[in-house]
Formats: C-alpha cells, sequence, structure tokens
C-alpha cells in the first residue's frame, strides 16, 4: 500500500508517561490516561495531574462513563477518579485482580476470578458466580443487565432478578464481550483467533474468522451499523446493520500494513475509526472509501498501541502505548 | 554507540526480552512452597513475579504474588489433549502492564496439577510467547514418600516425567539405600532431568532457575545426567541399616527398575535421516501417540544440511528449527528421546530408524 497523503501529524502532542497505557479517555474535556504503575494522568499534556489510583498497584482495565474514570487493579480495588482528581474506593476484593469492568449510568460492574459484582447508581451491590473466571463484561443497552464472558459462552444476569442467568453458548474461552448499540447482538473475541457473535433474539451463532492473532480492541460505530475490530494486519470492520448481521458478508477492511491492528476507536459521530498497531503507527480511515489520514509515526522505542480514544464530540483523539507514552490529536476545527 | 564489527550480529531482541517463567510442580507436602521461598529470599537481587494457588498453607515472602485458579481448557483444534492454562494466559498479560517491576515468572502449581497444560500454554498462546519463555519445569520431590506416591499417584508420576530439574528433597529423613532406590525410580521414569539432593530445599539457584530447559538452541547433547556415587553414601552412618535384599550388583549399588506404565525411549541413529521420511513420521507419532508422549526431544542430521536439526515437543505441540552447524569432526549422529505412557517401543524405534537417509 501507499501511505496516506493526508497528515495529522502537526496536530499531535506526544509525552512520556514513564508506564504502560492500558486506557485512555475524556473526563469531560479532560485526557485521562490509566497506567500500569497505578496512577491515572489526568488533565492536558504538560499540565496534568497523576492520580495514584492504585499505589503500588497496576490497572489492568479502566472504563469511563465521561464523567468518571474507574478502573481495576491488581491490587484488587475498584477506584472512580474524577474530573478533579478525586479518587475514591468502591470495592476491594483482598488478593483478587480486577481484569473486567463495565459502566452505565452511574453504575459499575467488575469481575474478580469467577465472582461478578454490580453496583448500580444508588450503591447497592448484587453478586454473581459464574462457571469460570470471567474475561469481559460489558451492560446491555437496555434494562439492568450485564453480559459476562467466560469459558464456553456469555452469561445475560440481570443483577436485580433472581432468576438464572441465559446463557448463550459456543465452545471455547471467551474473552472480550461487547454488545451492539441496538442491544441485538453480543460479540465475543476469543482464545482461537476469532470473534464469535450471537443474535440474543433466537441465540442464533454466527462466527467471524480469519485473524492472525487474538482481536482484543473491539468498537461500534455510533450508528450501531458497523464493528470495527483489531488482530488483522488491517482493521476489520463487520456489518451489523441487517437482521442477520454480519453472517454471509465480507468484512471491510481498511488501513492495510505490515503491522497487526491492535486498537480500534470508532468516531462518536462520523464513520470514521482511529486505527492504532503494533509498531505505534496509528491512522484515521474513513469506511465509504477506505481513504486514511495519518496521525502518527513510529518512532525508536515504540511500542504496540494499547490505548485509542475519542472525546465525546469526536473533536480528540488519545492515545496510549505499552512503552511508556501517550498524546492527543486535535483535529483541525 | 557500539563501534563493534557491525557484522556481528546481537542476539534476536526479542528473545533476549522475554520473561523467563519457572514452573514448579511436585506432589502434596513435598516441598514446593519451601523451594519457593528459598529463592525468594537469597540476595540474588532479582525481582519475581510469582504465581500461586490459592490453597497454599505456607506464606509466600514476596512483594508480587497473584493467586491463580488453574483453569484448563481445551483449544479449539480438534486435539483432545491440547489443553492450557487459560489462568496463566490472562496473568502473563496483566502482568506485562507493569514490565520492568519484575526481572521473572514463578509459578507454583496445585500438588495435583498436571505440569502438560503449563508447558502447552507456552507453545499454543501467541501472545504469551512473545512475552514469555517457559525456562524449566522443576519438580520437587520427597525422598521418603515418592516411591509410594508413584504406585499409587499418577499425578506424581506425571510430574517426574515431565521435569527438566527434580529436586529428591528431604534425603535427609531417608536411608542411603532408601536414597537409592527412590533415585533409580526416578530415573525409571526420566532419566533425563538433572537430579540434585536436597535437605529443606537446599538447592542453589542456579539448579533451578535460568536453565534454558525449553529453549531449542540449548539443547546441545541428550544424555542421561549422570548419576553421581556420592561418598556419603555408604553406610557408615548410624542411622542406615538396609534391609532391602541386596540387588543385582550394578555399579554404584544403583537398582534398575522398569516402571510399568511411564518409560523413556531413546534412539540413535548412526548418519543422515531423510527429511522426507522424519518429518512425516514425527508428525503422525505425535498426532497419534500424543496423548501418551508427555515430552520429546531430538537432534537430527538431515541429508546435505550442514546445520543439526532439533526439535522439542509436549504431547502434540512440536517445535523444532535448525541450530547450529555440525562442527567439523563432529559425528553427524541423530537421536531422539521420547518419555512417556505405555509407550509403543518397538514402533517407535522401528519408525525412526526407517528415517535413515
Amino acid at each position: 500500500m501507499t501511505e496516506p497523503t493526508s497528515s495529522l501529524t502537526k496536530n499531535v502532542q506526544f509525552f512520556e508517561t514513564g508506564a504502560h497505557v492500558t486506557a485512555a479517555s475524556f473526563l469531560d474535556d479532560a485526557p485521562a490516561f490509566a497506567m500500569g504503575d497505578g496512577a491515572i494522568l489526568l488533565g492536558e499534556p504538560g499540565a496534568a495531574n497523576r492520580v495514584a489510583a492504585h499505589p503500588g498497584g497496576a490497572i489492568l482495565a479502566a472504563v469511563s462513563d465521561g464523567k468518571m474514570m474507574v478502573t481495576g487493579g491488581d491490587d484488587g480495588r475498584v477506584v472512580a477518579t474524577s474530573r478533579d482528581g478525586s479518587a475514591r474506593e468502591i470495592a476491594h476484593e483482598k488478593g483478587r485482580w480486577i481484569d473486567a469492568l463495565a459502566m452505565r449510568a452511574g453504575a459499575v460492574a467488575w469481575a474478580a476470578g469467577r465472582e461478578v459484582r454490580a453496583r448500580d447508581s444508588a450503591g447497592a451491590v448484587k453478586a454473581h458466580v459464574a462457571p469460570t473466571t470471567v474475561r469481559g463484561l460489558c451492560f446491555m443497552p437496555k434494562g439492568y443487565r450485564l453480559a459476562l464472558s467466560h469459558y464456553n459462552g456469555v452469561s445475560l444476569w440481570f443483577p436485580n432478578v433472581a432468576a438464572t442467568p441465559t446463557l448463550l453458548e459456543w465452545k471455547g474461552s471467551h474473552l472480550d464481550v461487547a454488545t451492539s448499540p441496538d442491544g441485538r447482538f453480543v460479540v465475543t473475541s476469543m482464545q482461537e483467533n476469532s470473534l464469535h457473535g450471537w443474535r440474543v433474539s433466537d441465540s442464533k451463532n454466527m462466527r467471524m474468522s480469519g485473524y492472525p492473532k487474538k482481536s482484543r480492541s473491539l468498537s461500534w460505530s455510533h450508528d450501531g451499523s458497523w464493528l470495527a475490530t483489531s488482530g488483522a494486519d488491517a482493521c476489520i470492520v463487520w456489518p451489523f446493520r441487517d437482521k442477520d448481521g454480519p453472517m454471509g458478508k465480507a468484512p471491510r477492511e481498511g488501513g492495510v500494513r505490515a503491522s497487526k491492528v491492535s486498537q480500534v476507536a470508532f468516531h462518536p459521530r462520523t464513520l470514521v475509526v482511529a486505527v492504532g498497531y503494533e509498531d505505534g503507527f496509528i491512522l484515521l480511515c474513513r469506511l465509504a472509501d477506505a481513504a486514511e489520514i495519518l496521525v502518527r509515526q513510529p518512532q525508536a522505542g515504540d511500542g504496540a498501541i494499547t490505548a485509542l480514544a475519542w472525546d465525546a464530540i469526536g473533536a480528540r483523539l488519545a492515545f496510549g502505548l505499552d512503552s511508556g507514552g501517550a498524546g492527543l490529536l486535535t483535529l483541525p476545527a | 554507540m557500539n563501534d563493534s564489527n557491525p557484522l556481528a550480529a546481537a542476539p534476536a531482541a526479542s528473545a533476549q526480552n522475554k520473561i523467563p517463567v519457572t514452573v514448579l510442580t511436585g506432589y502434596l507436602g513435598a516441598g514446593k512452597t519451601t523451594l519457593l521461598n528459598r529463592i525468594l529470599s537469597e540476595p540474588h537481587g532479582k525481582r519475581y513475579a510469582v504465581i500461586v494457588n490459592e490453597f497454599g498453607e505456607i506464606g509466600i515472602d514476596n512483594e508480587l504474588v497473584v493467586g491463580a485458579d488453574e483453569e484448563v481448557f481445551e483449544m479449539n483444534n480438534g486435539c483432545i489433549c491440547c489443553t492450557v492454562r487459560g489462568d496463566l494466559i490472562r496473568i502473563i498479560e496483566g502482568l506485562m502492564k507493569r514490565k520492568g517491576s519484575f526481572d521473572a515468572i514463578i509459578v507454583e502449581t496445585t500438588g495435583l496439577a498436571d505440569p502438560a497444560p503449563v508447558a502447552q500454554t507456552f507453545f499454543v498462546d501467541q501472545d504469551v510467547q512473545s512475552l514469555a519463555r517457559l525456562d524449566a519445569v522443576v519438580t520437587v520431590a520427597d525422598a521418603k514418600w515418592l516411591a509410594a506416591r508413584l504406585r499409587d499417584a499418577p499425578e506424581a508420576k506425571n510430574q517426574i516425567a515431565f521435569a527438566d530439574v527434580i529436586v529428591l528433597n528431604k534425603i535427609d529423613l531417608v536411608s542411603p539405600a532408601e536414597l537409592r532406590e527412590v533415585e533409580a525410580r526416578i530415573r525409571a521414569i526420566n532419566p533425563y532431568a538433572k537430579l540434585h539432593r536436597a535437605q529443606r530445599c537446599d538447592v542453589a539457584i542456579a539448579d533451578v532457575l535460568e536453565r534454558k530447559a525449553f529453549d531449542l538452541d540449548r539443547i546441545m547433547e541428550i544424555e542421561p545426567d549422570f548419576l553421581e556415587v556420592d561418598d556419603h553414601d555408604h553406610d557408615h552412618h548410624d542411622h542406615s541399616h538396609d534391609h532391602h535384599h541386596h540387588d543385582h550388583g550394578h555399579g554404584h549399588g544403583l537398582k534398575h527398575y522398569h516402571d510399568e506404565h511411564m518409560q523413556s525411549i531413546s534412539v540413535r541413529l548412526d548418519g543422515d535421516v531423510d527429511p522426507g521420511k522424519f518429518m512425516p513420521w514425527i508428525n503422525e507419532l505425535t498426532q497419534t501417540q500424543g496423548p501418551n508422549i508427555l515430552r520429546c526431544k531430538g537432534i537430527v542430521a538431515f541429508t546435505e544440511d550442514p546445520k543439526r536439526f532439533v526439535f522439542q515437543g509436549v504431547h502434540m505441540m512440536l517445535d523444532g528449527e535448525p541450530q547450529r552447524e555440525w562442527k567439523a569432526g563432529e559425528k553427524r549422529e541423530s537421536k531422539v528421546v521420547f518419555i512417556g505412557r505405555d509407550l509403543k517401543e518397538d514402533d517407535i524405534r522401528k519408525g525412526f530408524l526407517a528415517c535413515a537417509a
């Protein structure tokens, strides 16, 4: 392929973080980077605060609702950090790791091994024990319901209902889980370099395979019609508009390079996806025509892009690397 | 800047940067945690991440200790013996977020664990493979009780068969004759592992860590570990009163045992091997006999190939590559070794010899 002709590299501020970047997000307008040294870097580059959310620990997972960042650590703690830098512990699972989290409308859920807890906005905590370790968590868009991925499938759990969760079954180890914005589909990434999907209405299975690596980053388009995925030498985007989802259809591909895609993030307002690679490269790719805009060229010593997140209006993109760097792209007005 | 000859290439950075992982196995009560604490308390200046099962009774004195659940999963690849430790994949992924804060990983398994899923995790999972490397399987065995466990606990036998290093612990609790007997029983199952006698697991750190037992580049020779003649072994201590029948006059008073179910087979072939015959043979053998083959290793001289071909495997997983060149004057000789359960020795022997060029 040829290099993208247009470039936004001049609009990128890059800075050292000193630790692996686990996740990025924006709290109101402030960029926030959750890191492997237990800290959250919060605020504009150069004027950021280091919030010691997990002193002595590592942040293994982080989610955000745009107001608050909730982090899970290898210290067993679940911590909520606000825009003003105040960090509040909302759970402590002693001796466990918190590496799966979900958040929506003030509700937070976390997993420690097989145990999942959901805390509603009023602070009431409900617990559920899954058949095996829960690797992924996400809230379903409708109702107070969670999808939990584990070995041999996904459980759909209503924390406020005593009934046994609905099991979406498929043999194998399911890692991350994501539900489509309309709640019709549940998709997991699997140990065997593939994605698995279910249509929730009838539990119909769908397999999306052919990845050379595990697909650990999944991002839905703002209209819910597309799912962008990592794990290949291009960003693979599956169509989910029709009632059968991607079944029998070919995915779109964008940003083909020699390096593998490690992170993807759909723009919150347009069908453009930010694509981060294992070598530290980032580009924006437009779904309609696969046109590309360069965001970042790899630098010596770069590791993989491990975090990518847009702000609420899609004016800024935050990214982080496993080699201890992070940056901000500000789109031209 | 480095001014040395640019042609003298540095070792591949990736292999150098991989975190070594040592697997500690051993039957209940053998002394795994004692060995672990011994390793951690030595003044080695290294920082270890320790992965333990949750039910340990002895505390572990280390900053970074992770509780594991030993979740063994089958892979969806149609291979029934291809199991991996799902929790280990998850934990190694998590540990890499604090890369730089530790130098090596030690995994302590439960006493009843089969080491194979741990080892296979390193063959199967790409992410684990790119971040970490399996260094060795170290098995702690109780000198007093191992012989009995080999009779009644298949897990104990698996752990001995699988080992790269065996720490024969609590030798102060047995007589020299009992010690010889238990060593002979170990050798009947696994003559290749390095065997270290110990009291309260007092082995040198270098004997258990940084062994590079799974490094193909380190497969130099495959010879049985020599049983040392230990002068202190003779019955001049008052506590030793050999009431066993005298054995059949092997050197050093060693008894030779044959384990009914677990054995090692080694086949040597003078001269070259035809890769066109060998590759299908080894693949077919590990595919069909994989569940019974715990470990295999080999050095092979392929026809007209100046380099030694080395391979190793765990059950159905095989890993092989050309290694260094055969040295001038070095005998081009091929050797394969299998350790496993109910192996068909004749078939394996004939099969390998039929691969001669």
